[in-house]
């Protein structure tokens, strides 16, 4: 922790903290937390001269600057783009910037996200760590969260930039009185002030100790995108250095001589409990500690994490049998649309009297969809190490909720939250597994550790990260449309199981006038939580195919429809325009293939895609280009922005081609990838990225590019073989190609 | 005893022959470059050099590198000349391909492999060489760094 030679001043109302570092230098932040709590913290945790403030700047003496970033770096790039934001703010030098992971303490952490989603409309990835948090002193606290594409949209715009543009103006300050100059006639460049009259200039360093005399402003003017030096440039993110030599840590990559490995094996059926356990063979094999006993499975711990997981194989359980044991992916189906089929549900969004424009239709059409369930499988295996000596203990796993996972480590450990100490390190993908209240296998792991007194690593192996996972829900949903005597579609109506973890997700935003969306939930013993861009992944297929059936229905263009349907939405039409047009739509195209739009809004960005198909020999799908274009309002970094869109379209058409997870006898079937495929260098079309600036606040960028990418390819199934595609994944279905069809396009 | 040498310097480890290399280097060794990912030689996230040519280290045994040279993500740069940073590693930085980074370190072996049989790899030669999963999709730019190099 830093220590400070002086109180933090506080401006409550604007949150802005500044306090004096030891040793010259100041703090500059936007206080995450309350005042209130702030200073509740000081007085119980803070130890000899320590002070804590939410520091997210530090300015040094020898004109460093330090930026603490609360969010998780699992590849999005989010350290160097947070840390643009405040150097930019600050008009720093950014090769004198260092960006650090803020430690796991709740004073660092990070309520920009409740305030950006609205405290009272919660994105249920969150409300897990809302409720459970053990050091909540304001109703809404204690997140370090990474997720819901949130950290540039909130913690960057809300407070980063805040506190950067706050540094520059006191920095301003000292140097004008300083100098005995009006501080109009003061400028800030490179981790300068100048006079330029008088030819002085200052190092914010220089300035630092001075500064943190001062009481922040209360308005710090924030930038205009004009004045921009380091946002919106594509600066090499900072996090890719270590990752070519390996020398970037991971949770798994936690190590000492005398450290010792869990192989774990937990119930097949989920909610089982472990009823007996026959060690056989496996206490006797070398290097073999103990079997440790679970509640719900066991492990064994070895000396290095092969011999545990040899000896594991050795180990012969019996579980208790379910209600669950003879549960089908097929019976789930039956159930989903027996539910449909039972209940009309409860609302998500009515207009207008669909019931009566389909009454009174000319034409009706009806489609019932489906996607299954889906791992996160992310690159890393869920893993945690801790070492629990006596009330202390030490944590390494990689997690999108530092905070948040020291708590429940800590909670099933039998430990204080403040005695346990967070090592951060990089993550090996995220994408929704890594959030607190999914991350099962941490408390396990806590109960292995608190068995022995050096450090124990918990690792799962790929088939247990598989078949232990939360996962993304599968959803059915069937659809009616109405047309009037001329054409045009008068009604949508949509029954979809639930439930629902994004409201809105099943909102349409085409102007057709009766609309009737209704949930139906349907409880599985399946779990199920957040995966890359939540209920949008399964939604934006049906809408999106639906309402290309409609066109074709129709008569209309798919493009067209979408466009005339989307008068109110000029930022809808603005990206599917630039995505057609550079995909080539309505030109001339290679013989053989076809263009499927679709587009989306989703965490604050809008997505149109194009599909460019073509059937093989084999009568298998080939995907050759995806185009995209997106508008995230305007990307901090956008090359780190294409990235992340060149990625999400990946994830989603790996799902749409490959990605299923079934369920047999109450369990897990897939367990490795060769039966959960991937796409890989072979398989991976052309992707064309366009960034649309559209002047709007900065969306999001992690998630947004997943979602269309499913319902562009099936569209363009549609035009090449007449067959629409209705349920994913698409897997090595054979379609046979109809020419007559592609003429549509 | 496994008797190999590690990015150049001599190893003896009282291990078990069927020890797969990749648990011996990370749990025994400490070398925490080379990752696990699937355990079955399916993802290459494990990929290290066996005399040079990429092998995918969760499925072989210590008792098949016996007296041979294995170089690691670690070793990379001095068993190719000693520089920093390789040609790879370097066009890995200018493209910006990594994104979580996990898959990185048996991407970049499985390139350098590649490349070192076959300084100009056709697109063909790419998708068939280069088989590793990367979750984050950072196949295009691995695709547009491998190209550099090759035009080089």
């Amino acid at each position: 922790m830093t220590e400070t030679t002086s109180k933090p001043k506080i401006s409550r109302r604007k949150f802005l903290l500044v306090s004096a570092v030891a040793g010259g230098g100041v703090l500059i932040g936007y206080a995450a937390t309350r005042p209130s709590r702030h200073r509740v913290a000081n007085d119980t945790l803070a130890e000899g001269g320590e002070r804590f403030v939410t520091s997210w700047i530090r300015l040094q003496p020898d004109n460093r600057i330090t930026v603490y970033v609360p969010h998780s770096e699992m590849g999005q790039g989010i350290h160097t783009a947070l840390g643009q934001m405040a150097a930019d703010e600050l008009d720093a030098d950014w090769e004198l910037v260092d960006i650090e992971q803020a430690p796991a303490t709740d004073l660092f952490a990070n309520d920009a996200i409740v305030k950006g989603f609205g405290e009272e409309l919660l994105p249920p990835f969150l409300m897990g760590v809302v409720n459970a948090s053990a050091l909540t002193v304001a109703r809404v606290a204690n997140l370090q969260t990474t997720g819901g594409s949130s950290s540039v949209r909130y913690t960057g715009e809300n407070t980063i930039r805040v506190a950067g543009a706050a540094a520059r103006q006191m920095l301003l300050e000292c140097a004008a009185e300083r100098w005995g100059v009006p501080l109009a006639e003061c400028s800030t460049e490179l981790s300068h002030v100048h006079h330029s009259a008088s030819g002085r200039s200052l190092a914010y360093g220089e300035l630092a100790s001075a500064a943190a005399e001062l009481e922040p402003p209360e308005n710090p003017v924030l930038k205009e995108r004009s004045q921009f030096n380091i946002m919106g440039k594509a600066i090499s993110r900072r996090d890719i250095p270590p990752k070519v030599d390996g020398s970037a840590p991971y949770g798994i990559d936690a190590h000492s001589e005398d450290m010792l490995y869990a192989a774990l094996r937990l119930a097949p059926v989920f909610g089982a409990k472990l009823v007996s356990v026959d060690t056989g063979e496996a206490l006797a094999q070398r290097g073999v500690q103990r079997v440790v006993e679970l509640e719900d499975g066991y492990a064994v711990v070895a000396d290095n994490y092969w011999r545990a997981k040899q000896a594991l194989e050795l180990v012969e359980a019996t579980f208790e049998s379910t209600e669950n044991d003879n549960v089908s992916s097929a019976m789930l189906a039956e159930r989903f649309d027996a539910a449909l089929a039972g209940d009309n549900g409860s609302e998500d969004f009515e207009s207008g009297d669909a019931d009566a424009a389909l009454e009174a239709a000319r034409d009706v059409l009806e489609a019932s969809y489906r996607v299954p369930y889906l791992a996160h499988a992310a690159m890393e295996p869920m893993n945690s190490t801790m070492h629990i000596q006596g009330d202390r203990a030490e944590l390494w796993t990689s997690t999108q909720d530092a905070l948040a996972i020291k708590a429940r480590a800590a909670s099933t450990a039998g430990l204080r939250e403040d005695d346990v100490t967070y090592h951060h390190s990089y993550l090996g993908g995220g994408f929704g597994r890594r959030l607190p209240f999914t991350w099962n296998v941490i408390d396990h792991a806590a109960l292995i550790a608190k068995e022995f007194d050096v450090p124990v690593k918990t690792i799962l192996t790929r088939e247990e990260d598989m078949r232990q996972d939360y996962y993304r829900p599968a959803v059915h949903s069937n659809f009616r449309a109405a047309f009037d005597s001329e054409g045009r579609v008068t009604a949508w109506h949509n029954r979809f199981t639930g439930p629902i973890q994004v409201p809105g997700a099943a909102h349409i935003p085409y102007a057709i006038p009766n609309q009737s969306i209704r949930v139906v939930d349907v409880e599985t013993h399946v779990p199920i939580a957040s995966w890359r861009s939540v209920d949008h992944s399964q939604q934006t297929f049906f809408i999106e195919s639906f309402i290309d059936e409609i066109a074709h229905r129709g008569g209309v263009n798919p493009y067209q429809l979408r466009m005339d349907l989307l008068q109110e939405h000029p930022r809808h039409r603005n990206v599917l325009q630039v995505a057609a047009e550079s995909a080539g739509y309505g030109s001339g195209l290679p013989e053989g293939h076809a263009l499927g739009i679709a587009v989306q809004e989703s965490f604050g960005s809008i997505a149109a895609q194009v599909a460019e198909v073509s059937i093989g020999d084999d009568g298998r799908a080939i995907v050759h280009k995806i185009t995209c274009a997106m508008d995230c309002g305007w990307a901090v970094n956008p090359d780190g922005a294409e990235a992340q869109i060149e990625s999400g379209i990946i994830f989603g058409l790996t799902a749409a081609l490959h990605g299923a997870i079934t369920i047999e006898n109450g369990q897990v079937v897939q367990g490795n990838f060769p039966d959960y495929e991937m796409l890989r260098m072979a398989t991976t079309p052309e992707i064309v990225v366009h960034l649309v600036e559209s002047g709007n606040p900065p969306g999001g960028l992690g998630e947004p590019a997943t979602p269309p990418v499913a319902a562009a390819v099936a569209n363009a199934i549609y035009i090449l073989t007449g067959q629409r595609i209705r349920e994913l994944p698409i897997g090595d279905r054979e379609f046979t190609q109809t020419p007559s069809l592609a003429t549509i396009d | 005893m496994a008797n190999f040498r590690l990015n150049g310097e001599s190893r003896e480890l009282d291990i078990e022959p069927e020890m797969p290399l990749l648990w011996a280097l990370r749990d025994e060794l400490g070398m925490t470059g080379t990752k696990f990912g699937c355990g079955i030689g399916n993802c290459g996230a494990c990929t290290v050099h066996v005399d040079g040519n990429a092998a995918r280290s969760c499925v072989t045994p210590v008792s098949a590198v016996e007296g041979r040279d294995v170089t690691t993500i670690e070793g990379l740069a001095t068993a190719l000349g000693g520089d920093e940073l390789t040609p790879v590693q370097q066009a890995w930085i200018d493209h910006q391909v990594p994104q979580c980074g996990y898959c990185q370190s048996g991407m970049i072996m499985a390139v350098s492999s590649l490349l070192e049989r076959n300084p100009s790899p056709s697109d063909a030669e790419i998708d068939a060489g280069i088989t590793n999963i990367c979750r984050c999709g950072s196949y295009p730019r691995v695709r547009k760094a491998i190209r550099a190099l090759a035009s080089a």
